[in-house]
Parts: structure tokens; C-alpha cells; sequence
């Protein structure tokens, strides 16, 4: 039996709803009770290492895409990032698996009739920063990617959320997916974040907050002065790592910084359309009253830069503070937990996280490689120079145009003299699957999302930070205290 | 996709909170383009000491021995006893691939990361969640006697273990459905085809800007 679809539900006078209930109810096209619900999807963002198999599953079935118009592809995971590599776009990718992965992304989408910012194209970049750079993800549309940092574009209050190779598959066949619903959760950050203190800071504090599956079955909604503060950058560092506390769904209300950014991006509407549009919008916020599963209230005027010790997100600490003891942890199966985290991580308990002294540096990732995380890097990085013991500090932009605007800013010169490496776009080290990653042992500062055991490279030791901060701990040689460096 | 109906197999333990999906199957392997040979890889930094590159032969690795799946007793396990949030981190199917390959159908936690969940109901493996307390017993009785096996019945929705006891297990009854008959969920979609296009015609007049040539992405 089919109940309380949209259409059903139109014009009869609703409840108080929070922003997901609204966009939840926007995208229904068929609920059962007890059921799942089946969702429609208006954006899917693919790209080259979750994809091949969607469309084997396409092939071996006989289907087609439901609307090839509503895809937007590019290679972003497994391409490299040197200009040597990157001069002559996929024919330069020396590791021949990485090349076949790519070279079949491009057959896959002329097969399929679906559009593909190649690797010679200055719109390529990390699927998550090219989506919003090219209005492609809009404000109260539903998007998926076969990438688990889908949330990020719930800055613009789309559902937003990651899927697996099936999944998209499915959303490829039928433009929809079935869905159990998500229970909402309001994060509210009350008072304002600390001078220098960025959204990555704050993402980190909640995440610690609320554990790495304090989020599992909610969709995340951050809201509060400390949000509306936020540029659109910050709000996309903000809801990409929702899913490190185990949010599948991060959500900000649409407001006149959502507008100005949408605002005569090339796939975004015009004219009228672009008035009823933004009316439309501009309604995309929860509405007084409305009632969430649970409320979590944060303070960020008293926030430190955080830095994580361990190996989930849920394990960090400010940066004046220590490396917690396991000896004080009463719960066994957490003490083990912590104890195998500061083995893998080469740490003891009680060391002071200004103590630790670093092997390399990361810029970039979906999480902080926009152009407001370049210029807050460049501006603690300038006339300074890269310390003796960082063996290499990366700096990767989250786009081409993302480059190309940090080069007419001269940004890129800024990193080079102190030091750094200038790159091209890609998600490079953040999973070390082309050549960027650390060895065994190596000890790094990433503006990226995960410090699980190997994610940077087998062995590789991962601490996550803000952008000034890796750009400071560059400088310094170790973590050091942003809001006096 | 294989139904899952019923299953008495033998019980691996993997005594970890939080095992993400970098541990079920590290990125290096991600490189290959069809879902099939993950099983060699599964867990591949806790279970080898040397660093593997895909589709290179176990028997030629080094083997942690203080891996649990590496010791003898756990060999042809079915079942993976595991503890919080199992599946954590990225939405990589490869990791319901690599536990397939290897040979697990089903996988007994604490709670499961939610896209890695619905990952396992694509593949026909069934994730179980159980309380903390209970996961914790079945933890000591599987170190204790060699050779532990559960029984479990999907349409009964339990588990028995070697002493005759039955444990309750929750799964969504539309979940079940499709594990118990292999069901092709696209299909179960496109039957619905109709009410699509209906849904379709709807939002085009609330957002035309979504259906709106000028807003596509151009194929070049």
C-alpha cells in the first residue's frame, strides 16, 4: 500500500518539520509502512574507483541510465598529482592499474551517455568540491556518490548521503533508492568559534563529542550563530566529516551565504527561474519548533585546535592538551582499543601533543582543499620556511579551478618558497592511492577526515587538523598552539 | 544476488571496536574494476606483515600469527563475531565483497555502520546486531571451545548456539524479504516505473531548473 508520497501530502497543513523532514518528504515517491521508502535522486557525482562496477552491473543486466543528464563524472581517487604525471591528462598515469581504472571511467560514461570532466579538463577535481563549484549540487536536490564524503553537500541543504557500488547502480537503472528514513538530529553551536579556530576544528570537537557511531541512523542538521558564521567552505568541512560520527547526512539551512555561492555558477539556474528557485530555497531551513530525535548543544566560544592522537576521528584532544592515558579508561574493551591505537601510532599516554614532532604534511582532501583553506594555509605559511625534520609538504587543490584561482592569488608561490610542494587536484594523500602517501612509520599532519590504521599508506601515522594548523606544524616541525603562532 | 536462507557455520572472532572499511580492505586494492578476488585481501594489514599489492597470492605473504583468521581453528569460518560499529569510515563495497570472497555469510556485532550495512544486503551477507553483553558472552564462548558453531535461521530470525540456546535477532521485514528470496532490487524498482515518471512530472513543474537542459553538465 502507497502512503503520504509528496503529491498526497500537498497542500494539507503540515507540522513544524525540520529541514530533513522537508527534503525527506520532497524526495518520496512511494512509501510502504515499515517499509523503506523509495527516494527519488536528482544528482549523482561519480568518479573512477567505486564506479567500474556499476556499470558491469549495468551491462550484465541490459540496462541503461535513467537520466545520463543528472550524472556528472570524474577521475579524482586513483589519478596523480604530479605535473610530470598529469601533463599528458590519463596517458600520463605511469601505475597501468590506476590507468586502466581511469581509461574505463571515460568508455563507461560514452557507453552510457553520461558527461565527464576528463583529467586535461581544468573543471576536473575532487567530486565534492566540483559538484557546488559547478551549481551542479543545489540547494533542496537529493544527491548521492559512491563515496562515503557525499555529506558535504548538504552545506547546501541537499540530501545528500554516500552510497555503495550497488546503490548507485540502482540510482544509475532507476533515479531512485529505497531507503529507510533517517532520524533527524539538531547539533546546535551556540556563540562564536575563537579567533583562527576554522570549521575543521569544530567537526573534530563534535566528532569527539558524539563518538564515531554517535551519528549512526541520524541525519545531522548543524545550526546556531557558530554555523551561520561559517563561509560555505567551512559549511562543506563541516558536513563532509558528518559521516566520521557516523552521520550518513550532514545538514545547513539554506541563507544569503548559500544564495551568493549558488549564485551564476555555470550549471545553476538564470533568469526567472533562478527567482522561483531561490524562493523556493529559501524555505529550506527547519521550522520553529520543529522536533528532532535528539539535541546536542555545543559551545564554541571556548574551542581549542584539535588534533586527533589515535586512529578514529573520535580520538583527539586540543593541542595543548596530552595523549590520554589507557590506564584511565575503566572499560576494557575501550582501554584495548586505545592501547592498539597507541601502539599502531607510536604514541604513549600522556605525552603533550605539542611534544610530537612530524615527518610530513597534507593539504588537500575533500574535507580542506577549497580556496578559503588554501589562503588560511598560505597566510600562516608566508615568509616562513618548512621545517628541517618535514621530509614533504604537500599542498593539492580540490579542483583546477580551485588552482587556478590560488596561482592568480598567488598562493601556489607562497607554498613553493617556503617549501612546499604546489600540485595538481586529486584526492592524493588523503588514501594515499596513487603515489602520494606516507610510509611505514611516517608521521603526518592532514587536513583530511580518516586516521585509520593505513589509510595515508600501510604503516603511516595520521594526525587529522585544520589547514592552519598543518600549514603551522609545517613551520614548526611539530603541532603548535594556531592561536599563538 | 544469492539468497540467504539458513546457516550452521564455524565462528571467527575479531575482537576490535570500530574495524573501518581501510581494515576490511586497504585502498590499494581498490584498483580493480570487478567485484570478484577481494577475498585474498580481506583485512590485509592485520592479517599479512608484509604489504600486499592486488591479486598477489596469500600462500606467498607472511602471515600474522597473532591474527585470529590466521589460526588454525577459525579456518572455513562462516560467521564473524565482531564488536561496535563494524564497517565504519567509506561506502566502498569492496569491503561486503572481500568478506564474501573470503567465505563469511554472516556477520555477529555490536552495531553495524550504517552504508556498510545496506552494502551487506546487496551481497546476500547477513549483519546481526546483538546486545554489547550478549556479543561479550559469545566472545568467551568462542575462545573457550574450539570448533563453536551457530545455527542461524533468517525467516525464524534466530540464532542457536552449541548449547541449544536461542537468541532473538531484529532485521527490517522488507531486508529480510530480499535475503531470503535473492531478490534483484532494481527490478523491485522498475516495477514501479510508472509511479517514477509520475513523481517525475511533479517535481518538473515545482523545480524546472532540475530538469532544465541549461542546468546539465555538457558531454564534451
Amino acid at each position: 500500500m502507497t502512503t503520504a508520497t509528496q503529491a498526497d501530502t500537498a497542500g494539507k497543513a503540515a507540522k513544524a518539520q525540520t529541514l530533513f523532514d522537508k527534503l525527506w518528504q520532497r524526495h518520496l515517491v512511494k512509501e510502504e509502512p515499515g517499509g523503506p521508502s523509495l527516494l527519488y535522486i536528482d544528482r549523482q557525482l561519480v568518479h573512477d574507483v567505486t564506479s567500474p562496477q556499476s556499470f558491469e552491473g549495468l551491462r550484465l543486466s541490459g540496462r541503461k541510465a535513467w537520466r545520463p543528464e543528472t550524472v556528472l563524472a570524474t577521475a579524482d581517487h586513483n589519478v596523480p598529482t604530479t605535473q610530470l604525471e598529469r601533463r599528458s591528462g590519463a596517458d600520463g598515469i605511469s601505475d597501468p592499474l590506476s590507468r586502466i581504472q581511469v581509461d574505463q571511467l571515460t568508455r563507461n560514461c560514452g557507453d552510457f551517455g553520461i558527461a565527464e570532466f576528463g583529467l586535461g579538463d581544468e573543471r576536473q577535481g575532487i567530486v565534492h568540491v566540483i559538484g557546488p563549484e559547478q551549481g551542479f549540487t543545489l540547494p533542496g536536490t537529493s544527491v548521492v556518490a559512491g563515496d562515503s564524503h557525499t555529506s558535504t553537500h548538504g552545506a547546501f541543504a541537499a540530501l545528500a548521503f554516500g552510497v555503495g557500488a550497488s546503490e548507485a547502480e540502482h540510482v544509475l537503472a532507476t533515479q531512485c533508492l529505497a531507503l529507510k528514513r533517517l532520524k533527524p538530529m539538531l547539533v546546535r553551536v551556540c556563540g562564536r568559534l575563537p579567533e583562527r579556530l576554522s570549521a575543521k576544528d569544530l567537526i573534530l570537537n563534535i566528532i569527539g563529542h558524539l563518538g564515531t557511531a554517535g551519528g549512526t541512523g541520524y541525519a545531522i542538521e548543524f545550526a546556531g550563530e557558530a554555523i551561520s558564521e561559517l563561509s560555505m567552505e567551512g559549511r562543506m568541512t563541516l558536513c563532509n566529516m558528518a559521516i566520521e560520527a557516523g552521520a550518513r547526512v550532514g545538514l545547513v539551512a539554506v541563507d544569503d551565504k548559500t544564495i551568493a555561492y549558488v549564485k551564476g555558477r555555470p550549471l545553476a539556474p538564470k533568469g526567472e527561474q533562478w527567482k522561483a528557485a531561490e524562493a523556493y530555497w529559501r524555505t529550506l531551513a527547519s521550522d520553529e519548533g520543529a522536533a528532532f530525535d535528539r539535541v546536542v548543544e555545543i559551545d564554541a566560544a571556548g574551542l581549542r585546535p584539535m588534533v586527533t592522537w589515535g586512529t578514529t576521528p573520535e580520538m583527539v584532544v586540543p593541542v595543548d592538551g596530552r595523549v590520554p592515558d589507557p590506564m584511565h579508561e575503566a572499560d576494557p574493551v575501550r582501554r584495548g582499543n586505545m592501547q592498539t591505537a597507541l601502539e599502531y601510532m607510536g604514541l604513549k599516554g600522556g605525552t603533550p601533543i605539542g611534544q610530537i614532532q612530524l615527518d610530513k604534511v597534507f593539504i588537500g582532501s575533500c574535507t580542506n582543499s577549497r580556496i578559503e583553506d588554501l589562503r588560511v594555509a598560505a597566510a600562516v605559511v608566508k615568509g616562513r620556511k618548512r621545517a628541517p625534520n618535514i621530509r614533504q609538504a604537500l599542498v593539492v587543490p580540490g579542483s583546477g579551478l580551485v588552482k587556478r584561482q590560488a596561482e592568480a592569488e598567488g598562493l601556489h608561490q607562497v607554498f613553493l618558497d617556503a617549501g612546499f610542494e604546489w600540485r595538481e587536484p586529486g584526492c592524493s594523500m588523503c588514501l594515499g592511492m596513487n603515489a602520494d602517501r606516507l610510509g611505514k612509520g611516517e608521521r603526518c599532519a592532514s587536513t583530511s577526515n580518516r586516521n585509520f590504521e593505513g589509510r595515508q599508506g600501510p604503516g603511516g601515522r595520521t594526525h587529522l587538523v585544520s589547514p592552519a594548523m598543518a600549514a603551522a606544524a609545517a613551520i614548526a616541525g611539530h603541532f603548535v598552539d594556531i592561536t599563538q603562532f | 544476488m544469492e539468497a540467504f536462507t539458513s546457516l550452521t557455520g564455524l565462528v571467527a572472532p575479531l575482537d576490535r571496536n570500530n574495524i573501518d572499511t581501510d581494515a576490511i580492505v586497504p585502498k590499494q586494492f581498490l584498483k580493480a574494476i570487478v567485484r570478484t578476488g577481494f577475498g585474498r585481501h580481506l583485512f590485509d594489514e592485520l592479517r599479512f606483515l608484509d604489504a600486499g599489492e592486488l591479486g598477489q597470492d596469500p600462500a606467498t605473504r607472511q602471515q600474522n600469527p597473532r591474527f585470529s583468521l590466521n589460526q588454525p581453528r577459525y579456518q572455513g569460518a562462516q560467521i564473524l563475531l565482531a564488536r561496535e560499529n563494524f564497517g565504519c569510515g567509506s561506502s566502498r563495497e569492496h569491503a561486503p565483497w572481500a568478506i564474501l570472497d573470503y567465505g563469511f555469510r554472516a556477520i555477529v556485532a555490536v552495531s553495524f555502520a550504517d552504508i556498510f550495512y545496506d552494502n551487506c544486503f546487496k551481497n546476500g551477507i547477513l549483519p546481526i546486531a546483538l546486545d554489547a553483553a550478549l556479543i561479550d558472552r559469545l566472545f568467551k564462548e568462542v575462545e573457550a571451545a574450539e570448533g563453536y558453531r551457530l545455527s542461524i535461521d533468517l525467516a525464524a530470525q534466530t540464532i542457536t548456539t552449541p548449547s541449544r540456546e536461542t537468541l532473538d535477532f531484529e532485521i527490517d521485514a522488507s531486508r529480510k524479504r530480499s535475503l531470503l528470496e535473492g531478490l534483484d532490487d532494481i527490478a523491485i524498482t522498475l516495477a514501479d516505473a510508472d509511479a517514477i515518471r509520475r513523481y517525475e512530472q511533479l517535481r518538473a513543474r515545482q523545480e524546472p531548473w532540475l530538469f532544465d537542459p541549461a542546468c546539465r553538465p555538457a558531454i564534451s
